[in-house]
């Protein structure tokens, strides 16, 4: 573990991110303390300029709302959305990827042909679609994030446990008695973890993403701020009011790279070439 | 056999490369002196660690990151190769040093046909034009003796044999016409019988052009094979240096003495199997392979094990020997039933388990127990070892406690340290990870062990203890054991009986005493003259003994 640390932080840009990161957290968990008021709240007149009145150092949209504490709260469905559709997506592709991986034959194949099913649809599309069907709420977002999140996530899974079914080991854990389900998760999944780590981060980065354009189209929850409906909303006043779009894209920009800078980060700090190196 | 004896094409003088700081020593060789003169074959000969493939890399300026060359001088033909900076080394580098390295498909570019990695040997150099390259490559699979050089040289890697590819390698190395050939290991991922072409091809190519070899090798009797002169290496340091006769007879240095002593002499064992019963009967066991097959082409079939039969007593140990693609494998895998095999009986004790649920092939599993092949494959990276070898006992129902206690007892049964348990693999070394997968392979009582080449992947001195080790135990326990090996000095050694297989058929198979003595099958004498160092065994025997 602490080799692990010394190879990450190796990666000056990995570090950046994860203390971008990590900013980008803490300001998600305390917004309800640096603003204790609603975000969609009128608190001054429409398109202060940023700079101009101290105490909304950011400026107030098009209706009087302040933008500072609309990017507060906006964090917070950014990650929320951006982990649990991770975890989601996770949760559906590990156990697929893994069967599909350590049976192979027919068991492969119809998982396979049922992920390339997903696979073949345009995601946003698919997004987009489901999120009109299931009205959009914080829940149906998550859903439909996770449903296009998946697929990846149980070919890169099957890939890895191909590669480890044919190591020894799994074979000794056979002669042993073991049945399949205790191979697979207790001998198997704990030798394919660091991709999926790094995939994961790069997951949530992606989630980020797709849930502010989803947001953008008017398709976000309606009762939660978030960076996309932000930038959605703007985009009228776009030459009136450069700073309502501009600055939460880039808080969507800085958020999506940092956790990328984190995701390579993390690939080559668990990469057992590079482990080799420090050894 | 050389002309001008007294100038050395090579000398190496007090050769020290430093290692990073941090490795286990401060430098992978020190004081390394030796020279090869004109049409000489020097072996360089060491276990795994020894400095040996460090100490030609440094000839070659091919040092990997982060070490260099700390003192020492290498001077080929009065040039210090040492103090040659990286232009000056590429033009040295093929034209007047040749290479051949261990493993010939990575060594080859898989996506470039042969004709055309020859040819780039001259571009690389700016010589000859395309039509003279062309040609010359020609001449060159010509004279390493591949067939149809014509269609070869369109060929790519893949469509050749390993044999045929390490020729590649060879035609390769020698386009230039260098004075210096260095062959890392260039025989260790051959089969026997290839090996031995692969050493004769070398001598004569050195003959004929009156090349100096530096020839690097683990394998004593590859030395005795090719070499003149022997250098031996030990943990960086030269231990012992001498005509090549002298060192394999009469062995001055304490720790050649073992590793010669440590080799398999291939002498069969002459004490005949105790009349036990039969634990295990094998009938026309049967494993055909298909693949490729589409709509429009018939499959590919191929027979890895082809109406196998043999018997195996308590207390009896099997050996199946044979080169890659024989089989061997295939069926050790059968009789544990990781693979399925399509038809025959097996009987364990009497009973049929041909035909089995995965549920009721649980039931006997656990008297038929493998060692594998590869310690570091073999045994999971991220499970300590004291689980790893309790896996099988938790699973069949023992309580995670007792399952425990017992693997610190065998631990210390195959000459480990108890407190192993709560270690992970990789703080183990090769050998001593082969016990851990021993005392897995013990942790269900089984009453047969199938070790598939189980100590192929070990240093010469480390192999023979394991084999001790493995006698040991079956004498202790009274186990069958089912030896799986492509060497036929250890299956000699070890073995009772010896089962020869080539493309999946038993061959020959008998006392080993009768089969390694007497050998009727064709295939089974050319495998025993294809052993390197056939010559010297008695050398070996006398050394040993």
């Amino acid at each position: 573990m602490k080799g692990f640390w010394s190879r990450f932080c190796r990666h000056k840009a990995a570090v950046v991110g994860l203390i971008v990161v990590a900013l980008v957290l803490i300001i998600a968990l305390i917004a309800p303390l640096l603003y204790p008021v609603s975000p969609w709240k009128m608190v001054q007149r429409p398109f202060l300029p940023p700079f101009a009145n101290p105490n909304f150092p950011l400026g107030t949209d098009t209706l009087g709302r302040n933008v500072a504490s609309g990017l507060a709260y906006g964090a917070r469905v950014s990650l929320l959305i951006g982990t649990v559709s991770t975890l989601v997506a996770l949760a559906v592709g590990v156990p697929i990827g893994a069967l599909a991986g350590y049976f192979g034959g027919w068991v492969d194949d119809l998982l396979m042909r049922f992920t390339e099913f997903f696979q073949t649809v345009p995601s946003f599309a698919l997004a987009i679609v489901l999120v009109a069907i299931f009205q959009p709420s914080l829940v149906s977002i998550i859903i439909a994030i996770a449903i296009v999140g998946w697929p990846p996530v149980a070919r890169l899974v099957r890939g890895e446990v191909m590669a480890q079914r044919k190591r020894e080991y799994v074979e000794a854990a056979i002669l042993a008695g073991q049945s399949d389900l205790t191979i697979i998760t207790r001998q198997i999944l704990p030798n394919v973890v660091s991709p999926i780590v790094v995939l994961a981060s790069l997951m949530v980065a992606s989630a980020i993403l797709l849930e502010s354009s989803l947001s953008f189209l008017g398709l976000g929850d309606p009762s939660v701020m978030s960076w996309g409906y932000m930038v959605g909303a703007a985009r009228t006043v776009v030459r009136q009011a450069w700073w309502l779009s501009v600055l939460p894209g880039v808080a969507i920009l800085i958020s999506v790279l940092a956790l990328n800078l984190v995701g390579e980060g993390l690939a080559e700090a668990l990469d057992p070439r590079s482990a080799r190196d420090a050894a | 056999m050389s002309d001008t004896p007294d100038i050395p094409v090579l000398a190496v003088e007090k050769l020290a490369i430093a290692l990073p700081a941090g490795a286990d020593r401060l430098y992978a060789v020190e004081h390394v002196s030796f020279e090869i003169r004109r049409g000489e074959t020097l072996a360089i000969v060491g276990e795994s660690g020894s400095g040996k493939s460090m100490s030609a890399n440094a000839v070659m300026g091919l040092l990997p990151p982060a070490t260099r060359v700390a003192e020492g001088a290498a001077l080929l033909e009065g040039t210090d190769l040492l103090k040659l900076d990286a232009e000056a080394m590429r033009g040295i580098r093929g034209r007047r040093i040749g290479m051949i390295f261990q493993e010939p498909m990575t060594a080859l570019d898989p996506l470039m046909r042969i004709g055309a990695q020859i040819a780039e040997v001259f571009e690389a150099h700016g010589l000859l034009t395309p039509p003279e390259r062309r040609a010359r490559a020609l001449a060159l699979l010509e004279e390493v003796g591949i067939p149809e050089p014509e269609r070869a040289i369109h060929a790519y890697p893949f469509q050749l044999s390993g044999g045929q590819r390490q020729r590649v390698v060879i035609a390769m190395a020698l386009a230039l016409d260098p004075v210096l050939l260095i062959a890392d290991e260039p025989t260790t991922a051959l089969d026997v019988t290839t090996q031995a072409q692969i050493l004769k091809l070398i001598r004569d190519l050195q003959h004929k052009h009156g090349t100096a070899v530096m020839f690097i090798t683990h394998d004593f009797g590859v030395v005795a094979d090719i070499a003149d002169r022997v250098v031996v290496m030990r943990q960086g340091r030269v231990v012992e240096t001498g005509p090549a006769a002298q060192v394999l007879s009469a062995p001055s240095h304490e720790y050649t003495q073992a590793l010669i002593a440590a080799i398999p002499t291939g002498r069969g064992a002459a004490a005949p199997p105790p009349a036990k019963e039969v634990v295990l009967a094998v009938r026309d066991l049967t494993k055909t392979y298909r693949s490729g097959g589409g709509l429009f082409r018939p499959a590919r079939v191929v027979p890895a094990v082809k109406g196998v039969s043999f018997e195996l007593k308590r207390g009896e140990t099997l050996g199946v020997v044979g080169e890659s693609g024989s089989g061997k494998s295939t069926l050790g895998r059968c009789l544990v039933r990781l693979i399925e095999p399509d038809s025959g009986s097996i009987r364990l004790d009497g009973h049929e388990t041909m035909g089995q649920s995965a549920g009721e092939m649980r039931l006997w599993r656990r008297r038929m127990q493998m060692v594998f092949q590869d310690p570091y494959g073999s045994l999971n990276p991220r499970t300590r070892i004291g689980r790893i070898i309790a896996e099988g006992p938790i699973a069949a129902g023992v309580p995670v406690k007792d399952a425990l206690r017992k693997a610190g007892e065998l631990l210390a049964m195959v000459g480990l340290d108890a407190s192993a348990v709560d270690r992970f693999p990789h703080e183990f070394s090769g050998g001593q990870r082969q016990r851990i997968g021993i005392a897995r392979a013990l942790a269900l009582d089984p009453e047969i062990i199938i070790a598939d080449e189980a100590v192929s992947a070990l240093d010469v001195s480390i192999q023979a203890q394991v084999l001790a080790l493995l006698a040991d135990l079956k004498a202790r326990l009274d186990l069958a054991l089912i030896f799986i090996t492509h060497d036929l000095r250890v299956a000699a050694t070890i073995c009772d009986t010896v089962a020869v297989m080539r493309k999946g058929e038993v061959v020959e198979m008998g006392p080993a005493a009768d089969v390694f003595g007497n050998p009727q099958h064709d295939y089974t004498r050319r495998l025993i003259a294809a052993i390197p160092g056939r010559a010297e065994g008695d050398a070996f025997a006398q050394a040993a003994g």
